[in-house]
């Protein structure tokens, strides 16, 4: 259960709202469960409210080894290597 | 899709492709066989609409837990939903729960006869009927998981605090780390590890499943709910197997912390208290639900209306019970397809598309060939 | 007329009902067959093929992004006539309203269906208008019938389906069912998703010369693209394989379908064509409907494959394969 998509914070708004955007479309939303919540940040949208923020840090890294994975798998069946391979930051934990 | 997107990267896919094939192929080689639950309903829906299952050897077999909200209430509250509706109350509820079959009728039917019942996208539409509609009760169903109830909390805390008196919940609330401990705890059960749900543990931390790799030597990897995620998942899980030690390893470190998110936890603590609550096909299980404390039992539809949920009558030859145990696969179902299909549900794995039985009929992978 | 609302008596056939005919209807449509409000349209047909088709449109907002009630009227019943190979010519309307219905409302639904009309060279050649009491029906319904000649070279039906052949999309998917969903829902922003409403009789027009190799079309509406093509593969010894990173989608309509947990497979467009045509012309339809506004996101998604009979495959956007089913019941946002 519990979809939830990464939305930015792009505007306060009255009574613990907010405006978050994914893409170009925009909804409002509660953020009576974020801690200190500011613009610009990536924010997990459910049902309407934001339940976590989103580490962008921690999001480019795993990102980082998805984008070295798939050089190792182009490489390996001769298609070109489209992307240079940012280096790898090793696994971390909070 | 900034943060989306890129962990649907095909290429890296591919990768997972050849190292599954390698680790699944040194797994059986020792002999193993690995069979991991997916304990998170929308875990499920991702592997059945990005195709997991081409991905995955031989060697592993992934299974549906009981982690979809849907599936697991007792047909006995669709029944008391529905006499509310027919009492007159406004009914709100998230989308699926209209086709759930209750003991005699469902949600759907129940508004086809005259009742008044909402389906919407946030917990937010009940407050704006309260508002709209001063003169009627508007009833929320609250359904769901850790994840849930802190959004379905935040708005009965603004409604309260505005004073709206015609608002109430009828609660169904359950929790993920009970119902996974009575998992373990049935002998007939073989799960080796737990690809444990998203965004339950962005509510309760990571460090919520460690009992069950520290002492019940079950593997668990936290992960995300994008293709890549659920990929590497399966890897962390199958590489634990191999090393023969159990953790609990945090892939989803992007959003998940150790502690959990400390404000939707108070917010439950506040409101809610433990309870022993019937999971459809499973049955009672000790404090594995919360339910409003006596001092909210204003906003209690229940006790509002001197109502008591029963436990309801099921069809007595579905086995969404064995399903939701990961004990069978849906197709071992006798009535799979055949008298029980998504236009005619008729047990409640079948009813949400994020159902074991409802994934597995929608997004059936056997016989395809390239 | 001086009320700002409909009343019971607009359609009670005495002075309301002829004002409502004669200060909202005539100056719109009066210039063709209905001019002196006959019993029946008289019309002349230049061909003995006709197609001839019905429709009812009950969609709620009755205004929404992109469009409203009326013109979606229009583009439905010109769409399902274009799809069936024919020049769209003559339309039939039914208004049901709603006792209370705002009289500006009911203007700009029928200025839309004006200026549909006309962008489609259909005319409205006969109608109905009936007023029903407050409750008795959602504001405005409208049916629908259209009435077009077949384009010469046009010979379509599944049974002409071979493997190889392609499957092409016009434009993005989902943007009507979309555009709904988010209207109801309060969603904003420069990308939210707009109505796809719009016809496309100038895609099916444009490739009547190529037309020798176009095996069959059909718009996917209410049930989205997973339902017109397992509508195609049921029972048939053939299948169809699509691939998820070649289906166009429109950016806001793909972020709605991520948030609110839609499969846009099964959400519906009311302006895109699906067509199945050889291989060897599949290149060249592209390139005409590139050059028409309509067509600009047109795009080839499949293949028709002699193996998985009677099936839809998807390869998803990782690679992986399954089966695309048809959606069962109403569309609604999922939660859990």
């Amino acid at each position: 259960m519990c979809l939830a998509v990464p939305m930015q914070l792009v505007a306060m708004g009255a009574d613990e709202t907010g405006t978050v955007e994914l893409d170009g479309i925009q909804h409002t939303i509660g953020l009576m469960l974020i801690e200190e919540p500011k613009i610009g940040e990536y924010l997990l949208i459910h049902a309407g409210y934001a339940i976590e923020r989103l580490d962008c840090a921690e999001a480019e890294a795993r990102l980082a080894l998805f984008r070295t994975l798939a050089a190792i798998h182009r490489q390996e069946t001769g298609q070109e290597v489209l992307l240079v391979a940012a280096p790898l930051r090793p696994e971390t934990r909070r | 899709m900034n943060y989306i997107d890129g962990f649907r990267n095909q290429d890296a896919a591919a990768r997972y492709r050849v190292t599954l094939a390698q680790l699944g192929q040194e797994w059986a080689d020792q002999g193993g066989r690995a069979c991991f639950m997916e304990v998170c309903g929308s875990h499920t829906m991702a592997i059945a609409r990005f195709a997991i299952r081409d991905f995955l050897p031989p060697s592993v077999t992934l299974v549906s837990g009981p982690g979809c909200p849907v599936c697991v209430t007792d047909p006995g509250y669709i029944d008391a939903a529905i006499e509310l509706a027919m009492q007159g109350k406004i009914i709100v509820t998230f989308g699926d729960m209209m086709r759930v079959p209750g003991s005699r009728s469902t949600l759907a039917k129940s508004r086809a006869a005259g009742g008044w019942i909402e389906s919407c996208y946030s917990p937010v539409t009940a407050l704006e009927l309260a508002r709209a509609h001063p003169d009627r009760e508007i009833v929320f169903l609250a359904i769901g998981f850790e994840t849930t109830m802190a959004p379905v909390l935040a708005m009965l805390d603004t409604a309260r605090r505005a004073a709206i008196p015609n608002l109430t919940l009828l609660t169904a609330f359950k929790l993920v780390p009970p119902v996974l401990a009575a998992l373990i705890a049935d002998p007939e059960l073989k799960i080796d590890g737990f690809l444990c749900p998203a965004h339950v543990s962005a509510v309760i931390g990571a460090h919520a499943y460690r009992p069950f790799a520290d002492t019940h030597g079950v593997a668990c990897v936290v992960a995300g709910f994008e293709p890549l995620d659920i990929l590497h998942g399966v890897e962390g899980l199958l590489r634990q197997k191999i090393a023969g030690h159990a953790t609990v390893d945090n892939q989803y470190s992007r959003v998940v912390r150790p502690e959990g998110n400390r404000i939707a936890q108070r917010l439950v603590d506040h409101y809610l208290m433990p309870a022993d609550v019937s999971w459809r096909g499973l049955g009672v299980i000790p404090a594995s639900g919360l339910v409003l404390r006596p001092e909210f039992a204003r906003f209690d539809a229940e006790s509002r209306h001197g109502l008591t949920v029963q436990p309801g009558r099921l069809n007595p030859h579905c086995l969404c019970g064995e399903v939701l145990k990961g004990k069978i696969r849906p197709v071992h179902c006798s009535l799979f397809g055949v008298a029980c299909h998504p236009e005619h549900p008729l047990g409640p794995c079948m009813v949400s598309s994020e159902g074991s039985c409802g994934a597995e009929y929608r997004f059936a992978s056997g016989g395809v060939t390239r | 007329m001086n009320h700002d609302q409909i009343l019971l008596a607009h359609g009670g056939g005495g002075r309301l009902s002829h004002a409502l005919i004669t200060d909202e209807i005539l100056p719109r449509f009066g210039s063709g067959p209905l001019a002196s409000l006959p019993d029946a349209a008289a019309l002349e047909l230049d061909s003995t093929r006709i197609r001839f088709t019905t429709d009812g449109f009950v969609v709620q907002p009755l205004e929404f992004p992109g469009g409203n009630i009326g013109d979606l009227a229009v583009h439905g019943t010109v769409n399902d006539l274009a799809v069936s190979g024919a020049r769209p010519r003559w339309l039939s309307l039914g208004l049901i309203l709603e006792e209370g219905l705002s009289l500006s409302l009911l203007r700009r639904v029928l200025d839309s269906i004006q200026r549909a009309a006309h962008d489609c060279g259909v005319i409205v050649a006969t109608g109905d208008t009936k007023v029903v009491r407050r409750g008795q029906c959602d504001g405005l319904y409208i049916t629908s019938s259209g009435i077009g000649e077949a384009l010469p070279g046009f010979d379509l039906g599944l049974d002409r389906i071979r493997p190889g052949d392609r499957v092409l999309v016009s434009g993005p998917l989902g943007d009507h069912g979309a555009a709904i969903l988010a209207a109801r829902e309060g969603i904003q922003g420069f990308h939210a998703p707009v109505s796809d409403s719009r016809p496309v009789h100038r895609l099916v027009e444009g490739v009547s010369s190529l037309a020798a190799g176009i095996r069959f079309m059909r718009d996917p509406t209410r049930g989205g693209l997973a339902t017109v093509l397992n509508e195609m593969t049921t029972g048939r010894d053939f299948g169809i394989l699509i691939r998820a990173r070649e289906l166009p989608f429109s950016p806001g309509t793909a972020a709605l379908a991520e948030m609110m947990g839609l499969d846009l497979l099964h959400v519906a467009s009311e302006g895109c064509l699906v067509m199945i045509c050889a291989a060897e012309v599949a290149e060249s339809i592209l390139a005409v409907w590139r050059t028409v506004p309509e067509g600009q996101k047109a795009q080839a998604i499949g293949v028709v494959t002699p193996n998985q009979a009677g099936r839809v495959i998807l390869e998803s956007a990782i690679g992986g394969l399954r089966v695309v089913d048809v959606p069962s019941g109403e569309l609604l946002p999922r939660i859990c």
